[in-house]
């Protein structure tokens, strides 16, 4: 409750009964949502060295200074300690590769704030999901530094150069699914480790920070979808306990499709959310042109987001139709 | 009260006051399509309003002959004669400019923004009327087409008009010559332009309130002497 009388707009409040107090509020979410995102960091020095660190600095400070510039033009209130920058920037620096340039990373920050959030109105307002829309502002204006791969650290051979997914998709190679339990492969800075990804997402279910349904539902979809086409043909196609592994999607689903602002709020509407992703992931990354798509799934299910609401809204209580 | 809107009033209106792009949002096609470089903007603009002022002017002409029903189906057979002259002559004078364009300069002939003026202007003004509003929306939408051609080929490709203007060390921002940086840059220039528009009407309202202040001050104290 100290934060709630912290925050003078939150003095005067008209809503309708009833009233329920709660020690939460958008502040102290958001910075648990930053500790749970501490063991992908730890597991991104520990694999690509801690250059990294300057990447995520260099995110965090470009995001909250572009948020604090636009709120001063738009003569309203600096919101930046909220949290929310912090996170878009620490989310943007743990997808992007590791190594990459920092003029990049300020670029990506200043567009997932400028346009992924604040031309929307800012915090609560955005349609997308701010970090992956920086992300993909960079993947469609550098195609190549973006998925130019860094051996990590403890690189037992030469396939781990490029990620799991691409040799898979491009060389036909299968990769076992031990390495991606600790990280030691190629992939985004902070979400190579399934082990350190778990450790965060598990504490922002337990927690309740997080809505266990999209997690539970993509996983249920990833299995369904990527099942289907492993019994199909499961010498061409990789089994969905890989495809689960592989890339950003454990990292995605927790930390991304998650999202409070960008994801339905209905329980149906959930569900139905964290399937449609699963299955665009599978479809992009089996038939589509790139190697991985859970950042364009998710983008493109949070343009569905608005839709979902409508047609999942429960029946008001004693209607009759 | 038509007539008091002067000649050089109907053109200038074009350039800002009802800019095709910004103000009218006509057009929007061969803005978001063709801007991939400033050359390509500004040809796309001279085609559209070599249609635009012609057909325009022959409608204004015309326009007691041709009968209610049958108006739009008019004015379609009129502006394709002209686009097919603009295609014809581009083809053979600017035979690159012409592939770069593709599909876009027969496409004028469906373009929103020459429909709309014959059918909200040339219609109903007299042919020199007419004349300078096409030429006025046109040299609008000629300098809207540039601009966003010519942010889009900076950014994109690090030149304008062909020639280089970033620096080497620059990495072009391979999205802006993409179809997702036309609708970046045409919706942050209307961002811009709404935003100026609102802070100018915002400050002349500002200063009626204090007029209306000030005089109100004078009446009160008034009395009072």
């Amino acid at each position: 409750m100290e934060t709630v009388t912290e925050n003078p707009s939150y003095k005067l409040e008209l809503t309708s009964s009833p009233h329920i107090h709660s020690r939460w509020s958008t502040q102290y979410a958001m910075w648990l949502v930053v500790g749970a995102l501490i063991p992908s960091v730890v597991s991104a020095v520990l694999f690509f060295g801690w250059y990294q660190l300057v990447i995520i600095g260099f995110s965090i400070g470009t995001a909250l200074g572009t948020e604090a510039l636009i709120k001063y033009i738009r003569k309203r209130k600096i919101t930046i300690s909220d949290g929310s920058g912090v996170i878009t920037g620490l989310l943007l620096a743990l997808i992007l590769p590791p190594n990459f340039s920092l003029f990049g990373t300020v670029i990506g920050a200043v567009i997932a704030i400028g346009i992924g959030k604040e031309v929307f109105g800012g915090l609560g307002y955005n349609i997308f999901n701010p970090a992956l829309a920086g992300r993909a502002f960079l993947q469609a204006s550098f195609p190549v530094a973006m998925t130019t791969w860094t051996i990590p650290n403890f690189a037992l051979d030469a396939t781990t150069k490029a990620t799991p997914l691409a040799s898979m998709k491009f060389d036909q190679i299968h990769t076992s699914l031990s390495p991606f339990f600790w990280g030691n492969i190629g992939g985004s800075i902070g979400e190579t480790s399934v082990l350190a990804v778990i450790i965060g997402g598990v504490f922002l279910i337990a927690i309740g920070v997080v809505n266990w349904r999209i997690p539970v539902s993509m996983i249920l979809g990833m299995i369904l979808f990527g099942g289907i086409l492993w019994f199909v043909d499961p010498v061409k196609n990789p089994d969905p306990f890989f495809h689960i592994f592989a890339g950003g999607f454990l990292f995605g689903m927790f930390f991304m499709a998650t999202d409070w602002v960008t994801s339905p709020i209905t329980a149906k509407g959930m569900w139905i959310f964290g399937m449609g992703i699963s299955l665009l992931v599978v479809l992009i990354r089996v038939y589509g042109g790139l190697p991985e798509g859970v950042m364009f799934s998710i983008l493109f299910m949070n343009g569905f987001v608005p839709l979902i609401n409508r047609f999942t809204q429960p029946k008001t209580f004693g209607a009759v139709k | 009260m038509k007539k008091q809107v002067t000649l050089l009033k109907e053109y200038t209106k074009g350039l800002w006051e009802i800019n095709p792009v910004f103000k009218q949002v006509l057009g929007m096609c061969p803005t978001l399509a063709v801007t991939v470089s400033a050359i390509n903007g500004i040809a796309m603009a001279l085609a559209t309003t070599f249609v635009l002022v012609l057909s325009n002017l022959i409608i204004s002409l015309i326009r007691k002959l041709i009968p209610p029903q049958v108006r739009i189906a008019s004015y379609i057979v009129i502006i394709a004669t002209f686009v097919t002259i603009a295609d014809l002559v581009m083809k053979a004078q600017f035979p690159e400019l012409s592939k770069a364009l593709g599909p876009f300069i027969p496409l004028i002939v469906v373009n929103c923004l020459i429909l709309g003026r014959a059918e909200a202007f040339a219609s109903k003004n007299t042919p020199i009327r007419a004349l300078m509003d096409s030429l006025g929306n046109g040299t609008g939408f000629l300098i809207v087409l540039f601009i966003i051609g010519g942010i889009r080929e900076i950014i994109g490709s690090g030149t304008l008009l062909g020639f280089q203007i970033m620096p080497q060390v620059f990495e072009p921002w391979l999205i802006m010559i993409l179809p997702a940086g036309a609708f970046l840059t045409l919706g942050l220039l209307m961002g811009l332009a709404n935003f100026y528009v609102e802070s100018k009407k915002s400050k002349e309202r500002e200063s009626i309130i204090q007029k209306y202040r000030s005089s109100k001050q004078v009446q009160l104290t008034e009395p009072g002497v």
